[in-house]
């Protein structure tokens, strides 16, 4: 385990951030903290980063304690925070070479190193201008590549693709996916975005109001739920049928739309179709992260995206 | 491959890293052009307006009021730049840069001294440019006096933005600026006999002034260059080097306790 925290907490005047959280963190894989805001994810963030103080409990990262040997913590992390940090009054290269010169990065190996993380982050082209003529993406990209510079063992993200576009978003995982895969740097991430958690992640922690409240992998957490949707529009559904499968959970109609609540709706929709009538519309949901979160703590995460849905649009030709 | 900072490059490594501080001061600093400019005028009104005006109805030393003050000037622009540098990590703290830095495996003296010396140059820089006027003003330069003079420069920088560091790495927000150029600069700098001749002040001024450690540098500052001090150049150069040795080693440990 390359990350394990012992009942770690951290308290404000009145309230309590982080709650006696123990977690343990697998080497080399991607990890997801998911929450809303203010759930606690960056302060749990800079406390394993020797940022800010723990109130109670501890934490070993890379094998040093975070109280005792904050030196060696810092020496085996990277970390990108959530709000954006490059100066913009030094040039993106001029910032890549600051942090190669505090975080002790040889001599000899500053330029190639510089070069390859700019190569990595596509910004080869732009790093002689100024941070302050990049745009959002441009500079989580820069902030990306700096905490790659000294080749920690782990890589903290705190909200890595906040406040970017669906495409810049997508390009950034990609890039994440790419460094765990080719340089096997272990990621913890935070996001309050499911589809981050869900399309990154191998394993996933909901955290909220400071407390772990599930741990798993993102299939295994909506396996967990299991719930699955299917929406149609049928002319006359023959719904006694369909509530008689022993899969389905709940089938209704209501304006001629079909609603079916299922468990594994990828292996039942041949034999639901093929019974439901005069099909003309079809909808799979599969269930997302934001059931699992809804199921655990009773509450929305947010409700403005449907990004991420496993959507299956098909047209029913049987006449 | 070497993952992490392998400990035998510990002690290179932190001087790397106060290296990359100063580096990222000195572009700053290089980069804001409009800042260097009115802070080189400014002084400037004050030896052209100040002295000129005053000196013309008033004989201190022998070589005119305007050179006379000039040591003080001099000190006016170190004692701003370096006090409003080391504030100035209160900013810092709020940008999220700094605590890249921070997070960084430097040590927290490594990352003072790397901000000392960022205002260090500054102050250098400043006064360097002050320093060139001097012969319109009735300074003439030996090595000596200017080799001296830079000294005194440097050590008065060092405290100086020490100090600066030292309250603002404790303070919170920008409010409390004013009150530092009120309660700390100023009386510091009008108390020191920058403008006037210390010899012949009431008992209870001149105690005060004797306290005060500027009055030190810039005696010695005026020494070296006009040939004229109060005091052995031996005790001002011994008070300047206590100023500096109090104030790191005090801005040290605010920096230590610094959330
Ligand atoms: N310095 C602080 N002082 C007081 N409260 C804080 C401080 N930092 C964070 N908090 C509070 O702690 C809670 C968790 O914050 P945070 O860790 O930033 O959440 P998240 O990153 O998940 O959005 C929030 O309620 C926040 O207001
Ligand atoms: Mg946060």
């Amino acid at each position: 385990m390359i990350i394990q925290t012992f009942g770690i907490t951290k308290r404000y005047k009145n309230i309590t951030a982080v709650n006696h959280i123990d977690l343990s963190i697998e080497e080399g894989k991607i990890f997801g903290l998911l929450g809303p805001n203010g759930a606690g994810k960056t302060t749990l963030l800079s406390m394993l980063a020797t940022l800010i103080p723990p109130t109670e409990g501890t934490a070993k990262v890379n094998g040093y304690d975070i109280r005792k040997e904050p030196g060696k913590v810092r020496a085996s992390i990277g970390m990108v925070f959530q709000t954006p940090s490059s100066d913009e009054i030094l040039t993106g290269r001029e910032n890549l070479y600051l942090h190669a010169l505090l975080y002790g990065v040889p001599k000899e190996e500053r330029e190639k190193r510089i070069e390859d993380v700019l190569e990595l982050v596509d910004l080869a082209d732009r790093a002689n201008d100024l941070v302050k003529t990049y745009s959002g993406g441009m500079r989580r990209r820069l902030e990306l590549a700096r905490g790659l510079l000294h080749r920690p063992k782990i890589l903290f993200l705190d909200e890595p693709t906040l406040g970017l576009d669906p495409q810049t978003r997508q390009h950034i995982w990609d890039y994440i996916k790419r460094l765990s895969k080719e340089q096997g740097v272990t990621i913890i991430i935070t996001t309050h975005y499911m589809e981050e958690a869900d399309s990154l992640c191998d394993r996933v922690a909901i955290i909220d109001y400071g407390e772990i409240k599930a741990l798993d992998s993102p299939s295994m957490l909506k396996m967990k739920v299991g719930k699955s949707m299917i929406k149609a529009r049928v002319e006359s559904p023959n719904l006694d049928y369909i509530r008689g499968l022993p899969y389905v959970i709940k089938a209704e109609a209501k304006d001629g739309t079909v609603t079916i609540i299922l468990s594994e709706a990828g292996a039942h929709i041949q034999e639901i179709l093929c019974n439901l009538g005069n099909v003309s519309f079809v909808e799979l949901r599969e269930p997302t992260l934001n059931d699992v979160f809804l199921q655990i703590t009773g509450k929305e995460m947010r409700v403005e995206s449907a990004e991420g849905w496993a959507e299956v649009y098909a047209r029913a030709g049987s006449r | 491959m070497g993952r992490g900072v392998c400990e035998g490059w510990f002690k290179m490594s932190d001087l790397w890293g106060i290296y990359a501080l100063w580096y990222r001061e000195a572009k700053v600093f290089l980069r804001e052009k409009s800042r260097l400019v009115s802070s080189t005028v400014n002084p400037l009104i004050w030896l052209v307006a100040f002295g000129g005006g005053l000196g013309a109805s008033i004989s201190i030393g022998g070589a005119g009021y305007q050179a006379f003050i000039f040591p003080g000037v001099l000190m006016l622009v170190v004692l701003f730049t370096t006090i409003f540098f080391g504030l100035y990590v209160v900013w810092d703290k709020k940008i999220d840069f700094f605590k890249e830095v921070l997070v960084s495996p430097l040590k927290r003296t490594s990352i003072f001294v790397g901000k000392m010396l960022g205002g260090c140059t500054d102050g250098l820089i400043q006064s360097g440019i002050i320093i060139l006027f001097g012969p319109l003003f009735g300074i003439n330069y030996t090595a000596y006096s200017l080799g001296l003079v830079i000294l005194f420069v440097l050590l008065l920088a060092m405290g100086t933005t020490s100090l600066g560091l030292a309250i603002g790495s404790q303070m919170t927000s920008f409010e409390g600026f004013g009150l530092v150029q009120s309660f700390v600069i100023l009386p510091l700098f009008f108390l020191s006999g920058a403008l006037y001749p210390i010899d012949n002040l009431p008992a209870w001024l001149s105690w005060i002034t004797y306290a005060n450690p500027l009055t030190y540098i810039v005696d010695g500052m005026r020494g070296a260059l006009l040939g004229e001090s109060s005091f052995p150049i031996v005790l001002d150069l011994g008070v300047a080097a206590a100023y500096v040795a109090v104030l790191v080693a005090i801005g040290t440990f605010a920096f230590k306790k610094m959330t």
